[in-house]
């Protein structure tokens, strides 16, 4: 996984609340194993209903071209559990999320790929969306793991919480599975037990067979 | 320590804790789909890591399946290289597939359950948001990404944090032709689609206790809707009895066994929540969804809301909604015209489903113009419910009788309403486009769609039921 450490980008305002994995990666827009996740990123929103461009998803607006942060509301990506949610953001240069919340999977699955979720505490959640909103894309916002912090224009640095095993993770760029693999000796003393201790747990046979 | 049904499946379950504070909890059974396999399966053999136990790994062919008679990888062209990746990514690795052809394909959430491969106080994994159904088994059940589903692949293991812990109580005794999924999308309603985030929610209480298995599952799958980690249900006897004699589960001295640890599988009476929740089921109307998310519900002799009466933080939400449903403050949803119906998904395709959605429509007719669909959860399920005259009730009345699949849920098999149309549907989510680009989905129990196909309308069933006796 790609580490994290910094990262500076157009910050590009979609407050809105729930916005829900079927909007961000539409399943029909999965019909290939391998499709454009470039594309595929709010590719309901961002046409027409013509086929042409939607000037008016923020997306598509000129300043925003080359995003970075998304910013938006509370339970982001809610519903499905597809990746691709994920994949469509950082095939759009977008490393980092700035929401009021998070649903529970697309925070894990953020984690997965370094792409960094941030929740920033009241009122600077608030104050962040505003500067967001004022500078319009004319100027890059950084948020920095390392220091916790996100900068740019408009106000004081705001400093932000987040655990510090996903903040380890990000930084370090660790391989998941890697890091569980370590611990292999305990997966498999714990099958040894369970297979005395709740056998059925550890078969599934298939009995007509 | 009192402890909760959760906390005593998650501590028994707990390998080890991982340097960054993940708990490692192992997985017992692990449910695969072909829309998010084949990619798993490819990040696996490029890093050469093997699959850890393919012997409790189990591969399901279900989102991109067409569901017309006498389908193949074919019959819808852009699933074909999901069917053909999964079948050599299984066999490949050495994972029992139930393939299109297979007597026992079906959805993943059915299928799993059905032939025994789901057990109470098991943990159960399955690389999609809709996995907590088998805990209406006792099971507990997380739905992950794709990553998370090669790094069980790989390890057996999920890290995970710890969740929290909630109870929700459902009082009283279900009216006739209130089911489950009323139940559910009050509780939606109520609690918010995100207010069970980060918790692990157990449904209890006598209506609850009450509930067929089935009706259990349909409960447990709808808890991700709220934004649940997992759901589930404590075993009891109708779990196992329901569980006795499928194909994958234990038997003999096993099953005696296994049936003694199983009765042990409850909360203690002193267990802590972190947050509970009551709904009196006694007075609950059917229940259908009036806007874009599984939250924006009524009973259905109610009126849609005017945002201006609704929360202010809510409202553009509400005001979007009402635009894209092409619905105006204050009218009543029963009586509008819909152009589909669908019966099927995880959520609402087990044989009682179609049996209650049977008994609603036996000897009437779809209303003219109304295309009206069924969808089995399973082959299984299929095979059954045409052993009892069902296909015959659903053809005869002028309902599509199709193969087992996801199909409409989510449209991944091309199954998918034509822009602007109305549809009431039986699956979980009714966003925006979901079931087609600008489909109006209205989420209900399989009797109020059952009803709705005959009327051509938003309908309650039992007037429908009254009106016909």
């Amino acid at each position: 996984m790609q580490p994290f450490t910094s990262h500076s980008g157009i910050a590009v305002p979609l407050l809105k609340d729930d916005i829900n994995t079927d909007q961000i990666a539409p399943v029909q827009a999965m019909r290939a194993l391998k499709p454009d996740y470039k594309a595929l990123l709010f590719m309901r929103a961002r046409r027409r209903d013509d086929g042409g461009e939607d000037p008016d998803f923020v997306l598509n607006q000129p300043q925003f071209r080359n995003p970075g942060i998304l910013v938006t509301g509370h339970n982001f990506g809610a519903g499905s559990s597809r990746e691709a949610a994920v994949w469509g953001m950082l095939a759009n240069g977008i490393r980092v999320i700035v929401a009021r919340s998070f649903a529970d999977i697309y925070r894990e699955n953020c984690l997965q790929n370094g792409l960094l979720p941030v929740t920033l505490a009241m009122p600077d959640a608030q104050a962040f969306e505003a500067r967001v909103l004022a500078v319009n894309g004319v100027a890059p916002f950084t948020v920095d793991l390392t220091t916790q912090r996100i900068s740019g224009p408009g106000g004081p640095d705001l400093a932000f919480e987040i655990p510090a095993a996903d903040r380890m993770r990000l930084i370090e760029g660790l391989d998941d599975i890697g890091l569980t693999l370590k611990h292999t000796d305990a997966i498999a003393s714990w099958e040894r037990r369970m297979a005395t201790e709740q056998p059925w747990l550890q078969t599934a046979r298939d009995h007509r067979a | 320590m009192p402890k909760t049904l959760f906390e005593k499946i998650w501590d028994a379950h707990l390998v080890a804790r991982r340097a960054d504070g993940r708990e490692l909890i192992y997985i017992d059974r692990h449910v695969l789909h072909e829309l998010h396999a084949p990619h798993a399966f490819e990040q696996l053999e490029r890093q050469h890591r093997p699959v850890r136990r393919p012997d409790l790994t189990f591969s399901m062919q279900d989102h991109t399946v067409a569901t017309k008679p006498g389908r193949d990888d074919e019959t819808n062209p852009s699933g074909a290289a999901f069917l053909k990746a999964m079948r050599e990514g299984s066999r490949r690795n050495g994972i029992r597939l139930f393939d299109i052809d297979d007597p026992e394909q079906g959805i993943c959430h059915v299928v799993a359950p059905e032939v025994g491969i789901v057990l109470p106080g098991a943990t159960h994994a399955v690389p999609d948001s809709h996995a907590s159904t088998v805990g209406g088994l006792g099971a507990l059940a997380f739905g992950c990404g794709t990553s998370e589903l090669a790094h069980i692949l790989a390890t057996q293991v999920m890290a995970l944090k710890r969740p929290k812990r909630m109870r929700v109580r459902l009082d009283g005794r279900l009216a006739a032709h209130v089911s489950a999924k009323d139940v559910a999308l009050r509780l939606i309603a109520e609690l918010g689609v995100a207010g069970a985030r980060g918790y692990v929610v157990e449904y209890c209480g006598a209506a609850a206790r009450a509930m067929p298995i089935e009706q259990r599952m349909t409960l447990c799958n709808l808890n991700i809707e709220m934004g649940g980690r997992s759901g589930l249900v404590a075993p009891d006897d109708a779990a196992f009895g329901w569980i006795a004699g499928r194909a994958f589960a234990p038997q003999g001295a096993m099953w005696d066994r296994a049936l003694a640890h199983w009765r042990t599988l409850a909360s203690d009476d002193d267990a802590e929540f972190d947050r509970e929740h009551v709904l009196d089921c006694s007075n609950l109307e059917p229940q259908i969804t009036w806007g874009t998310d599984p939250g924006q519900v009524l009973g259905i002799s109610g009126c849609v809301p005017d945002p201006v009466t609704v929360d202010a933080s809510r409202r553009a939400a509400a005001e979007s909604a009402l635009a894209y449903m092409g619905l105006t403050p204050g009218m009543a949803l029963a009586g509008l015209a819909v152009n589909r119906v669908f019966i099927g998904s995880c959520t609402n395709s087990r044989l009682p489903d179609l049996k209650a959605a049977a008994e609603v429509v036996r000897g009437r007719r779809v209303a003219p113009g109304v295309v009206a669909m069924v969808v089995p959860g399973s082959t299984t399920v299929k095979r059954e419910a045409e052993a009892a005259g069902l296909d015959a009730v659903f053809r005869d009345a002028g309902f599509f009788w199709g193969e087992s699949g996801c199909s409409m849920c989510a449209g991944g098999n091309g199954d998918r309403g034509a822009p602007g149309e109305r549809c009431v549907s039986t699956t979980n989510r009714n966003f925006e486009h979901r079931q087609g680009p600008k489909v109006r989905t209205h989420l209900a129990s399989p009797e109020t769609a059952a009803a709705t196909a005959l009327t051509g309308r938003i309908a309650d069933v039992r007037q429908v039921l009254s009106r016909h006796a």
